[in-house]
């Protein structure tokens, strides 16, 4: 700790960090615009000048960029000194020389760094009376609008997309006053962060495509704490909506999970809530009209319950209240996971490695501080797109630890530590069935079939601790690499494995679990992290239940006539032939979801769920983190959470537990009592009845107008605001205006800080945890004392079949996941279908780029175009999961390839 | 007494006065141009819509009475989708016009609003769009805003240079 003098207050500072962030951290005003908590000091927009003072004498001081400048014991600085604010309000007033007068019709505007920084270094009339400079604009693709006028040069943007995101087509071109931020010539941006430069940029430049067509400034925006469900990883994020349609996704800064940043499905995928396709009415297929109202929906459903003998499927994008209510409702013996029987199977080995191995899973923050890096069987850009972040920057962490501690420079000095690290990177290795976007950053990487990566993996654990099992018959070269990947991870403080569900593979799964128990034997302060298929997969795992199969089989056999499926395209989980016949063999078929598909064709009695933004609950991510996501918004007509429809059917049909609770707290504790190991979950946030000096939280800043306007066109009397019953939290401007404990912050404001960079103000420190800690619970904790028991699995050499060719699942960013599938910016970035297929083979195959091939999985019939790959694995091929026109196989599975299909020339459905 | 006789006088002589009670309505008012009656959207000098749809109205206004929606043309022009102004709570205090960027908002000498329905004092878009400057005439918001809309590109606004060339490298 130093004690440091501002304007002659003192103040107990630790040492280390540089002037402007420890001011920020202490809640002073310090004006700036290059620097950034996540990227570093460049010192270049020379906006953060403070007066610094030799001693307690010395009354001339020096101006000095605070970003630049270490805290220093003693040290005695000004922030008001007259000299340093008149040099502020210059150097503001220089940036705005050629800023256009486009605030009015700014996306920013309101929420914009540059207004807000201009506001308070006083900066109010442009002395400048020449021309200003102007530029052509271009094309970004859908997620992001470019406005190059506004841009005042401060270079976060491309330090943000090439240094910290690893992008390669945006930058800096010409010279002097017309630098010009943008790509060599227009077209879609390639990184699946870019939709971050909207946040990082301190002005309008970068602004979000997708909130201009129904634009709405942040002041406007009804907004409430949420969690993204577009994959396992559970990043925090805030959703705004205006005039009962969701408006927007932004960060909500989280410091464990996913700190300043968002992927571009995390943050364009909101507009599945406003897609056509959305279930607007409850239906009762055997009534006319079939969209019908609450009441008789409910009545349909619970005569529906009372008639037939009932199973239940739940989901994994489905909260953990929806799914507990569904699995109490229906019975613990009939409730089942809709998910295939690969997933099901994936998960529950997941998380019973979670909790049994003794290597802890690190929270993304902590990926981030790992110093060397194993991932096997996973392509993270496209399953769990924020995680490869992650390790992005891990593998900064060795070369900063060794060169730039010695070189005596402070790491946030970001421009000096890069030209001292130069390309140098920390161990990262690579082990998956084709290339990933990671692999430019990889020391060694791998291509090859999931039994090959499985046995490296073993191979790698093998030599780290003999006693895990060992791999017979691996090639030379293999081991040579099982020995460097060992190496590394042996030379290394904290390592991390990182696998995942999304190769299919058992056997790559427990060689993660063995390596990671191998260097927790060897008393490395080692984690495994494991990607899961979707946003809530942890939660059904911890639930229990039944496989989809076992449904299918129950009906069949007439122990059950009637179900109940919870939020869930059947068609995404099983074989078509099975729901189809499935569906049409159950007599009563009751469907909860909030988007029309091919399951919900099938329903008897359609009830309207309420998407992420009108629901509350609770979502486990794959590191066991419970978070709570709020609504945002009142819901119109009857949709309601999936949660309070089976609620109030309980309650019809008198169970005789579901008819006791009242409201979401009752729920959580049922759960807690049922479900012990859940034990903190009604924990993640205060209880509905929290309020501060009697007041509750508001959803709405307290600048949001039209209240008295906005319903009057349907009738000038203004309706009671909505209520909330589930959480402490109003609907609207009304409540408590200071910061709420840190789970249920609505939005980031301060006094004088009106865009998301006031996130500094909610922060212990800059860059750090935010007050109170960083929301969510972790349920599942390493249990140091308990053994772990090496799996043998070690899987046989993977043998190619003549004929076959083994079809591993590719995913895909964009187009993988459903929700976001449905959104309309997210569409226009989805691949076509295509089978991946190495070129060697294809040579053999006479089979050329873009060429149909036929083949079928399990009796099913594809034809896809060919697309070459020189990195997977002879005999293997990949098929991309998941995306439009693309029917279900359960990945990874034998293909028969049959040429005369296409010969003949046959009548046949093209996928 | 005196005093008494005199006042008597003085009202008496008042009945010969000019009278300041005027027969409203069959007599109008004349009512100064800054009064504060009803509000008008305006049209710029070259007869498009003036309003941008920034919300700086919205937001000052103290009783949230105008709600809007912003969209945009092809050109990207903004402009309200929908302009509400609900009067039954409007208290013409005029910040709204303050607010305006554009001059798009404007009070103008009209009190004349008196409805039976409350509900018809609802005004939308249509009821409220006129087809002229109001009281500011010649100003053109987006002559000298940056971004390019139909009919003026980028550089093309009130003292702009022309657009960069990326690829020179002259000072």
């Amino acid at each position: 700790m130093a004690t440091i003098y501002i304007d002659n207050t003192p103040f107990e500072v630790p040492t280390g960090k540089n002037l402007l962030e420890t001011c920020l951290t202490l809640g002073q005003d310090v004006p700036y615009f290059c620097w950034h908590p996540a990227m570093g000091s460049i010192g270049a927009c020379r906006q953060c000048a403070v007066k610094v003072y030799k001693d307690e004498n010395d009354t001339n001081g020096k101006l000095f960029m605070s970003c630049m400048e270490q805290v220093r014991d003693g040290m005695r600085i000004s922030i008001a000194d007259p000299e340093a604010k008149e040099f502020r309000a210059h150097v503001i007033g220089w940036l705005m020389t050629n800023h256009p007068h486009d605030c009015a019709v700014c996306d920013e505007g309101g929420a914009c760094h540059l207004q807000d920084m201009t506001v308070m270094t006083g900066h109010n009339y442009r002395n400048y009376t020449f021309d200003k400079r102007t530029y052509i604009n271009q094309y970004l693709g859908p997620f992001l609008n470019h406005e190059m006028n506004r841009c005042i040069q401060c270079y976060r943007c491309v330090r943000y997309y090439k240094d910290y995101a690893g992008g390669k087509d945006l930058d800096v071109f010409a010279a002097h006053n017309h630098l010009y931020f943008g790509r060599a010539e227009d077209g879609v941006l390639e990184s699946e962060f870019s939709g971050n430069l909207a946040e990082v940029c301190p002005t309008g430049v970068f602004t979000d495509k997708t909130l201009k067509q129904h634009y709405t400034r942040k002041w406007d925006l009804t907004m409430a704490a949420s969690v993204c469900h577009h994959c396992s990883l559970g990043c925090n994020i805030t959703a705004g909506e205006r005039y009962g349609t969701l408006r927007n996704i932004t960060n909500r800064y989280n410091g464990e999970v996913n700190g300043y940043f968002l992927c571009d499905r995390g943050r364009f995928g909101y507009e599945h809530v406003n897609s056509v396709s959305r279930i607007r009415k409850s239906l009762v297929r055997s009534n006319l009209p079939e969209a019908t109202d609450k009441l008789t929906a409910l009545q349909a459903a619970a005569q529906a319950m009372r008639q037939g003998s009932v199973i239940g499927i739940g989901s994994p994008r489905a909260s953990l209240e929806s799914n507990f209510m569904l699995k109490t409702l229906v019975g613990e013996d009939n409730f089942h996971h809709g998910v295939s029987d690969t997933e099901h199977d994936l998960t529950e080995l997941s998380l019973k490695i979670l909790r049994e191995s003794n290597a802890p899973t690190p929270s993304m923050r902590e990926v981030e501080k790992a110093d060397a890096v194993f991932i096997l069987g996973e392509d993270l850009t496209n399953t769990a797109p924020m995680l490869a972040l992650a390790v992005r920057q891990a593998v900064r962490q060795e070369p900063l630890l060794e060169q730039v501690s010695k070189a005596n420079i402070p790491v946030w000095q970001d421009a000096a530590v890069r030209e001292l690290v130069q390309t140098e990177k920390g161990p990262l290795f690579i082990a998956a069935p084709t290339i990933t976007k990671l692999d430019a950053l990889a020391t060694q990487t791998y291509f090859s079939d999931p039994d090959a990566i499985a046995r490296l993996g073993f191979a790698v654990a093998n030599i780290i601790y003999p006693k895990s099992p060992g791999v017979r018959g691996l090639k030379n070269d293999d081991m040579h690499l099982a020995q460097q990947i060992a190496d590394a991870l042996m030379k290394a403080k904290n390592p991390v494995v990182i696998s995942g569900t999304s190769s299919g593979s058992e056997a790559i799964l427990k060689a993660a679990a063995n390596i990671a128990n191998a260097l927790i034997a060897k008393e490395k302060e080692a984690g495994i992290v494991l990607t899961l298929p979707a946003s809530n997969s942890m939660s059904l795992a911890m639930l229990g239940g039944h496989r989809l199969q076992s449904a299918f089989e129950a009906v069949e056999n007439g122990y059950a006539d009637t179900v109940i499926i919870l939020e869930n395209d059947l068609y995404r989980q099983a074989s078509e032939g099975a729901v189809t016949n499935f569906l049409k063999s159950c007599k009563k078929v009751i469907v909860l979801d909030y988007l029309h598909n091919q399951t919900t064709e099938h329903a008897d009695v359609l009830l309207a769920a309420g998407a992420f933004s009108e629901a509350d609950g609770t979502l486990i991510n794959n590191e066991g983190r419970a978070q709570r996501f709020y609504q945002v918004h009142p819901t119109i007509e009857d949709i309601q959470e999936s949660w309070r429809w089976l609620g109030e059917l309980g309650t019809i049909v008198a169970h005789d537990q579901i008819s006791w609770w009242h409201g979401y707290d009752d729920i959580l504790s049922a759960i807690v009592k049922e479900h012990p190991e859940m034990k903190g979950i009604e924990m993640v946030t205060p209880p509905s009845d929290f309020r501060i000096a009697g007041q509750k939280i508001p959803r709405a800043p307290h600048r949001f107008s039209g209240r008295t306007a906005m319903r009057a066109n349907i009738n000038v009397s203004e309706p009671k605001p909505a209520e909330d019953p589930d959480s402490p939290l109003s609907y609207t401007m009304e409540g408590y205006r200071g910061q709420p404990p840190s789970a249920m912050i609505p939005f980031f404001w301060a006094p004088g800080w009106n865009s998301n960079q006031s996130v500094n103000k909610y922060q212990q420190e800059v860059g750090g945890h935010l007050k109170g800690g960083d929301p969510g619970i972790r349920l599942i904790e390493p249990n140091p004392e308990h053994k772990f028991s090496y799996s043998a699995a070690v899987p046989e050499k993977f043998e190619p079949m003549d004929g076959h060719l083994f079809i591993l699942p590719m995913h895909h960013i964009f187009g993988s996941e459903e929700l976001s599938a449905q959104a309309a910016a997210i569409q226009e970035r989805i691949p076509e279908p295509y089978i991946a297929i190495n070129t060697d083979d294809a040579l053999r195959m006479k089979l050329d780029e873009g060429q149909l091939m036929p083949f079928a999985i399990d009796g099913n019939l594809y034809q896809l175009p060919v697309k070459l790959s020189p990195t997977i694995a002879s005999g293997t091929a990949g098929l991309p999961v998941g995306l439009p026109g693309v029917k279900f196989a359960e990945l990874p599975a034998w293909a028969i390839l049959n040429r005369e299909l296409q010969w003949k020339q046959q009548h046949q459905t093209t996928y | 007494m005196f005093s008494l006789l005199r006042s008597m006088w003085l009202t008496f002589l008042h009945a010969f006065h000019k009278r300041d009670t005027i027969q409203y309505p069959e007599q109008k008012a004349i009512l100064p141009t800054r009064w504060r009656g009803r509000i008008v959207l305006s049209r710029d000098p070259d007869g498009g819509e003036r309003c941008v749809a920034c919300n700086l109205c919205a937001a000052a206004c103290p009783v949230d009475c105008i709600s809007l929606q912003a969209t945009e043309d092809e050109t990207g022009r903004r402009y309200p989708e929908f302009f509400r102004i609900n009067f039954s709570r409007c208290i013409f205090c005029g910040y709204c016009e303050e607010a305006c960027p554009t001059y798009a908002i404007q009070l103008v000498p009209d009190f004349e609003m008196g409805e039976y329905n409350r509900q018809n004092l609802v005004y939308e878009k249509k009821d409220l769009l006129i087809n002229g400057q109001g009281k500011y005439h010649g100003y053109n918001y987006y002559k000298v805003a940056g971004m390019a809309i139909g009919g003026k590109d980028k550089g093309e606004a009130e003292n702009e240079r022309p657009p960069v060339d990326v690829k020179s490298l002259i000072p």
